[in-house]
């Protein structure tokens, strides 16, 4: 009777969000059947698999799919190896602590593309960015950085923009710490090093599993900062599949090959999750 | 007393209630626009159109050029009427117009129509209708700091060769004092790099398509514009010129960092200005530069306030247009702002207008390069194609945004110009192959 009660509760909540997630989902599948290009109004007639044809024989296709795998391989490696680090150095005491811990937390609240505009104009703009003037200061030629390591920028902003939110997650796991396990160790004779890798990293397994799966979820589908430095270029060297079918719907106004790539991505993103799931997921099970 | 409080009361409420009824009668009409000086000027201004117009509430949306192009193709072509008047260019408007999703604008004799550039007035018509008033337009032009022209004791005249650009350039170039040689935009997209590029290209006797539609970026022309515009700018160019277009170069002339600049002849006015650049006394102007031919060396566009067919208030966003591209808007500017400020390119009496011509020395140049502008003889085989830094068609800006990209990667040197050109032939090619323009 509890069971059926509890049953009957939810039903509202889990129809909405069904129909919140089929409806859109199903219009996407149903569009990337039709040839259906905005600047072409009256029937969009069906196209078969014309659409898919189109998006994975695009020259940015596979461009696309590198890039976004090494976005997010990469920002998740330099959060969590750099956000463990931090970590562990903000939670030891030290004069003025708290005030560094606000501060390495700031940029998690700035908006992505207010973030990328200040990367892009504040630091590595080639004249009057802040790298550019260090550059010139010990004589040396200023970098285009957007221009001449491209993905690496990308790569760079958004890894700020995240590492707070790994910093915070760890520095939260590590103050449940047991003290006296610790004290233990030190006791034994334990040196740092080796406190990391038996007592530190395993304490902080279920951490890294959070941080990973949540920034997955954000990470394949960075767009806004794409947008705002680099367009997807210089080339496709930036080009990421959001930003693909970005350019697919509004630059090229053809919905119907931007709901296949639509199609892609969740496909994508079921895969990397289903991998991330297995690869971290005995960490939640503990 | 309580007699007088009474009454007070009363007229209060009176008040209220009738300025609410005025306000909830009053049309909210929202203007898409771009953030380029001259709109931002007319949103300043929009005040006194408000002032003559108390029933009409002007409320902005101003975007960046490619933003503003994303939302109000998406607008008309969904038909979600989010906007009241939209600015479109010269490549919208024919398009959609046959479309018929544009209103078509009607005028009033005080407007003079007849006052237009006939050149601009075409390119905003279909079937002899006006489906746009022209708020600015421009054609290209070459910009130069005249001071370090002579200083290297060379000079420009009109329609140089594209050699002797690169020459002075070569002569002018300081990047140790800060001072670069040429300035040209890199920025990728169909309005930004693409636009320089194929008037370029032109210049060099190429075309975006030939007769049977076929894309020409691996022709001979192209490959020989492409170079020679890497090569001038790799080594007379400013850093960065990859993600440089019109505003940021704007921003380095008016600083003083650039000694030639080939742009929109709209900069003019800015780079004349003594509250904006640093240089406004030193710049001087000269019609594009050629290699092989004049036709299409100099682009033609104007920024226009149109109309959609979704828009609930078309008598209001009617009025509104007629009062921001009249003669009275442009008299209302050189009020308020001086005559070295007003948007030009729109009407033969401004390049009449004594005043005007006193204190803008770049009229002269403007207008020759906005009369030599031919949209319909762009190129110098013929073309199938209307416009002159892009091809009127639906399928060219996905096109000019891929062919922008390459150009950009080929600037920096991350591929070749002759790889850069096949990716962006092959990617044409199959724009124009699914749009049935062949088989």
């Amino acid at each position: 009777m509890k069971r059926l009660t509890a049953r009957l509760l939810l039903t509202p909540a889990m129809t909405t969000l069904f129909v919140w997630m089929i409806i859109p989902l199903a219009m996407t599948i149903y569009f990337s059947f039709l040839r259906y290009n905005l600047l072409e109004p009256g029937a969009h007639p069906f196209a078969g698999f014309e659409n898919y044809h189109y998006f994975f024989t695009d020259d940015a296709f596979i461009p696309a799919v590198q890039n976004t795998l090494i976005l997010l391989f990469s920002v998740m490696c330099i959060t969590v190896v750099v956000g463990i680090a931090l970590a562990l150095l903000i939670n030891e005491p030290f004069p003025g602590r708290a005030i560094v811990r606000v501060l390495l937390i700031s940029p998690f609240f700035v908006m992505p593309a207010v973030n990328a505009l200040m990367w892009k104009n504040m630091m590595m703009n080639p004249i009057y960015g802040l790298f550019a003037q260090i550059s010139h200061f010990f004589g040396f030629g200023a970098i285009d950085w957007l221009s001449e390591y491209p993905l690496f920028s990308i790569i760079l902003m958004i890894a700020w923009q995240w590492l707070p939110f790994a910093c915070l997650i760890f520095m939260t796991a590590l103050q449940s710490m047991d003290r006296e396990q610790l004290e233990a160790a030190r006791m034994d004779g334990a040196n740092y090093l080796q406190q990391l890798r038996y007592l530190y990293i395993p304490h902080l397994g279920r951490s890294i599993a959070v941080v990973i799966m949540i920034e997955m979820i954000f990470l394949l589908s960075v767009f806004a900062e794409i947008f705002t430095t680099t367009g997807g270029g210089p080339g496709f060297e930036t080009t990421n599949v959001a930003f693909l079918i970005f350019r697919q719907a509004l630059a090229s106004f053809d919905v119907g090959v931007a709901s296949a790539g639509g199609l892609f991505a969740v496909l994508l993103a079921n895969i990397a999750a289903i991998f991330f799931i297995r690869l971290i997921g005995k960490n939640l099970d503990k | 007393m309580k007699l007088i409080a009474k009454s007070a009361l009363c007229v209060s409420l009176f008040a209220a209630a009738a300025t609410f009824t005025l306000n909830a009668s009053a049309v909210d009409l929202v203007v898409a626009t771009v953030n380029n000086g001259h709109m931002i000027e007319m949103a300043k201004l929009g005040k006194f159109f408000e002032q003559a117009n108390p029933d009409i509430k002007l409320k902005w949306v101003t975007l960046e050029e490619a933003v503003l192009r994303q939302r109000v193709t998406t607008d008309i072509a969904t038909g979600s009427g989010q906007f009241d008047v939209m600015t479109i260019g010269m490549y919208e408007a024919p398009i959609w117009g046959k479309k018929d999703w544009l209103v078509e604008l009607k005028p009033d004799a005080a407007y003079d129509v007849d006052d237009l550039l006939p050149s601009i007035r075409a390119g905003l018509s279909v079937g002899g209708k006006l489906f746009a008033a022209p708020f600015y337009g421009e054609s290209s032009m070459i910009m130069y700091r005249s001071d370090l022209v002579k200083k290297a004791g060379m000079t420009i005249e009109d329609h140089p060769t594209w050699n002797h650009i690169r020459e002075v350039a070569a002569k002018i170039n300081d990047p140790a004092h800060g001072v670069y040689g040429i300035c040209l935009r890199g920025k990728p997209g169909w309005g930004d790099n693409m636009a320089f590029m194929t008037t370029m290209a032109n210049s060099f006797g190429g075309q975006l398509f030939d007769m049977k539609w076929k894309p020409q970026f691996t022709s001979e022309p192209w490959k020989k514009a492409v170079n020679f515009y890497v090569d001038l700018l790799k080594n007379y160019g400013p850093p960065g010129s990859s993600s440089n277009s019109f505003n940021e170069i704007l921003a380095l002339f008016n600083q003083g960092k650039c000694g030639i600049w080939i742009d929109a002849t709209i900069a003019a006015s800015f780079i004349s200005d003594p509250k904006q650049s640093k240089v406004a006394d030193k710049v001087a102007f000269a019609q594009s530069p050629v290699a092989v031919t004049e036709r299409g060396a100099n682009w033609l566009w104007a920024w226009s306030l149109a109309i959609p067919k979704s828009s609930k208030h078309v008598d209001a966003a009617q009025k509104f247009i007629r009062w921001a591209t009249s003669k009275e808007y442009i008299a209302l500017v050189a009020k308020e702002t001086g005559w070295s400020n007003v948007p030009t390119g729109t009407r033969k009496s401004t390049y009449a207008n004594p005043e005007f011509q006193k204190v803008a020395k770049f009229a002269a140049a403007e207008q020759k390069a906005i009369y030599s502008a031919d949209p319909t003889h762009s190129t110098l085989l013929p073309s199938p194609y209307v416009g002159v830094q892009f091809a009127a068609i639906p399928e060219f800006q996905s096109i000019g945004a891929t062919t922008g990209q390459q150009l950009s990667a080929a600037l920096l040197g991350k591929e070749s110009v002759d790889k850069a050109l096949e990716i962006s032939q092959q990617a044409a090619d199959r724009e124009m192959r699914r749009g049935g323009y062949y088989k």
